[in-house]
């Protein structure tokens, strides 16, 4: 028997794996760790998006929906929100003679009471230009009163606005009184030619918009006289979110005041956080006497009654003529908000110069400048970037604060807090001219804390995932 | 404890100072000055105007005047109200301000504190989810559409009666308060409710508190005096610089409601450019919340006996 003589033929080389005992998944950074755990964060990630999609709303949208918001179109004030309208082409408008009865005979007796008027109709019809109404003969009557309202009657006295009366032998009424496109309910009542009869019928008319060609040419609507005959419908401008008291296009306004809040809003707190951090920094850093001096500074300018200077020094700073004003309020913002950063990187640089990490490289021989920009610096980061998440609710606030008390952005440029100011005017009647910007405050305010919340969590080196 | 008041009143002094500096210095960077809009006026008469007011003097000896008068107490005569001292403008207006304040601050402690506990004991229950939307809704929308809100709920509630039953705007009775100081609370009341609620879990854990069960407390006792009394210190901390935001917040809640409150008069002196007005006022306003943000951090030694003032 012989021993067994292994060859090498019989063995089969293995792959080397010298890691084998290692069971972990890849080394993330802290930025990489905090991303997975920002994604994971529903409501971060949804703001994450609504504020992706203001700024493509803001950045892009005037391209697309190119209205001048500045223009200014008195035919369409106030419009609420609606889908795109055309208008009836009509003549000019012409005098109607209405409808009157020949050899009229008024009552001989006075008529205790008569029934109400029949055959209530409009002739013609109906356009934002003129409605006219008609009806047949009342037996006993000897006048009419016509009513309009907009909306349905509910009692006699209920009847609306009075347009008018008629003698006993007109038979029609024509209404021209600032019609809009939109139901009337029209009464008529029927009078003894002093006093009314509590009887009344009524007529539901829906008026057409109604353009002359010389209006639809001066408004650009048509390229010439020619284009378009009487019967015609043209389409009229397209307001989606319908108009301001000055008939400008809101849609074109809200992109246009985005761009003043959202810039106020971003470059602000930038600023003022950047000013933190090299204060900060620096008092921080170089710490003794010199932070002790430098941090009660910021103290003082921290018990400045903050809405009190930014008003003072929005003004100080000036407004020339024409100017809108964003610049002084930018420049007034970052002077009364830097210490609160400030105080917070002081805060975090005291904290991490004492950390072993900085004394181990100081012993290897790193320099200042080496250990704040690659040691420092990258630590606070999670902390400012926080503290930039929700410094722009602050921001964004603040403009909006101001400018609805009229010392914000001057008109005419728009900012969502100087429509707000202009549409808390007319809150009752037109309350889609408040709605509209303050919406817009809200859900940019609403993104950019919901995110920072998120990012709270995210960066929270005590909450790095195991999973 | 007595040095420490007396410390902290000699920065707040200083502080005060710095703030009538600053006041100062950027009222006198605006281009012009108050007389420029009275009618056109002589030269004589103008330079009559300037004696009356002191405007002649240099700008250095201008700011030694106002500060040793602002020592007396004295702020001077208002530019544009004729023959109207500043300090009766501060006088006949700021306790209108204050009183807003005070109870806007009331309700939103009150409520913030309520809703807050309210949350962490419905931690993930249906009270909690409806809270934490609304408290997100309130950081969220600004005041002035608060504002717009409650004064349009106030003429639906009276349209409902048929007759006045909350004064939509105005000032006097305690109706006229109401909806304001609801208003301007509303913003600090969510704040508060977030930090209570986030304080109240984080108490929760606490070792006293297990320690507290295991002697057997009963559940009502242990939230009362234990949960409740530590998880409120948090929120007293804040509410000193909460109070400076609401009374100064107070400016567009003001103008919503008509109320005759002292913002108006500022924002009316800084587009006149009325020197002694914009002064008064500020400095008052500084010195009150100095004050107040003292205030706090003494009664907070009072509140939580582990905090030594020194």
């Amino acid at each position: 028997m012989s021993l067994f003589q292994p060859d090498a033929n019989m063995f089969e080389r293995l792959e080397t794996q010298d890691s084998a005992e290692i069971i972990a998944r890849p080394s993330l950074s802290y930025w990489q760790d905090a991303w997975v755990r920002l994604k994971k964060n529903t409501r971060a990630i949804i703001s994450l998006n609504i504020i992706i999609l203001l700024a493509i709303f803001t950045l892009i949208g005037p391209l697309l929906w190119q209205v001048d918001p500045a223009l200014q179109d008195l035919n369409q004030v106030s419009q609420p929100p609606a889908m795109p309208k055309s208008a009836l082409v009509v003549d000019p408008f012409r005098g109607w003679e209405g409808i009157t009865i020949d050899n009229y005979e008024p009552p001989a007796d006075y008529a205790d009471s008569v029934p109400a008027p029949t055959n209530v109709r409009a002739e013609g019809t109906a356009t934002t230009q003129a409605v006219r109404i008609a009806w047949d003969q009342v037996p006993g009557a000897d006048g009419y009163n016509v009513y309009r309202n907009v909306r349905e009657p509910t009692s006699f006295a209920d009847l609306g606005l009075p347009l008018g009366a008629t003698y006993g032998d007109e038979l029609s009424y024509e209404d021209r009184l600032s019609l809009e496109a939109r139901d009337y309910y029209y009464s008529i009542v029927p009078t003894d030619g002093l006093d009314e009869y509590e009887v009344f019928t009524q007529l539901v008319v829906t008026p057409k918009l109604a353009i002359t060609r010389d209006e639809a040419l001066e408004r650009g609507l048509i390229d010439s006289l020619d284009a378009v005959n009487i019967g015609d419908e043209v389409t009229i401008e397209f307001h989606p979110l319908g108009t301001d008291y000055l008939g400008r296009d809101m849609l074109a306004r809200l992109m246009e005041g985005a761009r003043v809040s959202l810039f106020i809003g971003i470059v602000a707190p930038l600023l003022y956080v950047l000013v933190g951090i090299i204060y900060g920094g620096f008092a921080g850093y170089i710490g003794g006497r010199f932070d002790v001096l430098l941090m009660r500074f910021a103290d003082f300018v921290v018990a400045l009654p903050f809405l009190l200077f930014m008003i003072l020094f929005k003004i100080a700073f000036g407004i020339g003529p024409g100017e809108s004003g964003i610049i002084p309020m930018l420049i007034a913002l970052v002077l009364l908000m830097w210490p609160a950063t400030a105080r917070l990187v002081r805060g975090q640089v005291l904290q991490i110069r004492e950390e072993g990490y900085i004394e181990a490289a100081r012993l290897l021989g790193a320099k200042n400048h080496y250990l704040i920009m690659r040691h420092i610096i990258p630590n606070t980061m999670g902390v400012i970037l926080v503290t930039l998440t929700f410094a722009v609710p602050a921001a964004i606030f603040t403009e909006a604060f101001l400018s609805f008390i009229g010392m914000g952005v001057a008109p005419p440029t728009p900012s969502w807090g100087s429509m707000c100011n202009e549409g808390v005017k007319t809150m009752l009647s037109h309350p889609h001219e408040l709605f509209f910007p303050a919406l817009f405050i809200s859900i940019t305010v609403l993104a950019f804390n919901l995110l920072g919340d998120g990012l709270t969590e995210a960066l929270d080196s005590k909450m790095r995932s195991r999973d | 404890m007595l040095m420490y008041t007396l410390k902290r009143l000699l920065a707040g002094v200083i502080t005060v100072w710095f703030i009538a500096t600053a006041t100062f210095i950027a009222m006198h960077q605006v281009p012009g000055d108050p007389l420029m809009n009275d009618k056109a006026v002589s030269p004589e008469i103008r330079a009559n105007l300037e004696a009356k007011y002191g405007l002649d003097k240099p700008v250095t000896t201008q700011y030694f005047i106002f500060l040793s008068n602002m020592l007396k107490g004295d702020f001077g005569i208002s530019f544009t109200q004729q023959n109207r001292k500043v300090n009766d403008i501060i006088r006949d207006h700021f306790p209108v301000s204050a009183t807003l304040g005070v109870l806007a601050i009331f309700f939103a402690a009150t409520g913030g504190v309520l809703f807050g506990a309210l949350t962490a004991v419905y931690r993930n229950q249906m009270p909690d989810v409806v809270i934490m939307f609304l408290v997100i809704l309130g950081i969220s929308v600004p005041s002035f559409v608060f504002a717009a809100l409650g004064q349009l709920m106030l003429v639906n509630i009276n349209s409902f009666f048929g007759y006045s039953v909350i004064p939509v705007a105005g000032w006097g009775t305690i109706w006229h308060m109401l909806m304001p100081s609801l208003v301007l609370g509303l913003t600090t009341m969510a704040l508060l409710t977030r930090l209570m609620r986030s304080s109240m879990l984080e108490v929760v854990n606490e070792d006293y508190i297990k320690t507290a069960k295991a002697k057997g407390l009963s559940p009502t006792r242990i939230f009362f005096r234990h949960q409740l009394r530590n998880a409120i210190l948090p929120v007293i901390t804040v509410l000193g610089p909460q109070i400076a935001a609401i009374t100064t917040g107070g400016f567009v809640v003001e103008l919503v409601f008509a109320i005759p409150g002292l913002g108006r008069y500022f924002v009316q002196a800084v587009q006149q450019l009325d020197y002694t007005v914009i002064m008064g006022t500020t400095v008052f306003y500084g010195a009150f919340l100095v004050f107040m943000v003292i205030v706090v951090d003494i009664l907070y030694g009072f509140i939580d006996p582990r905090v030594r003032l020194s």
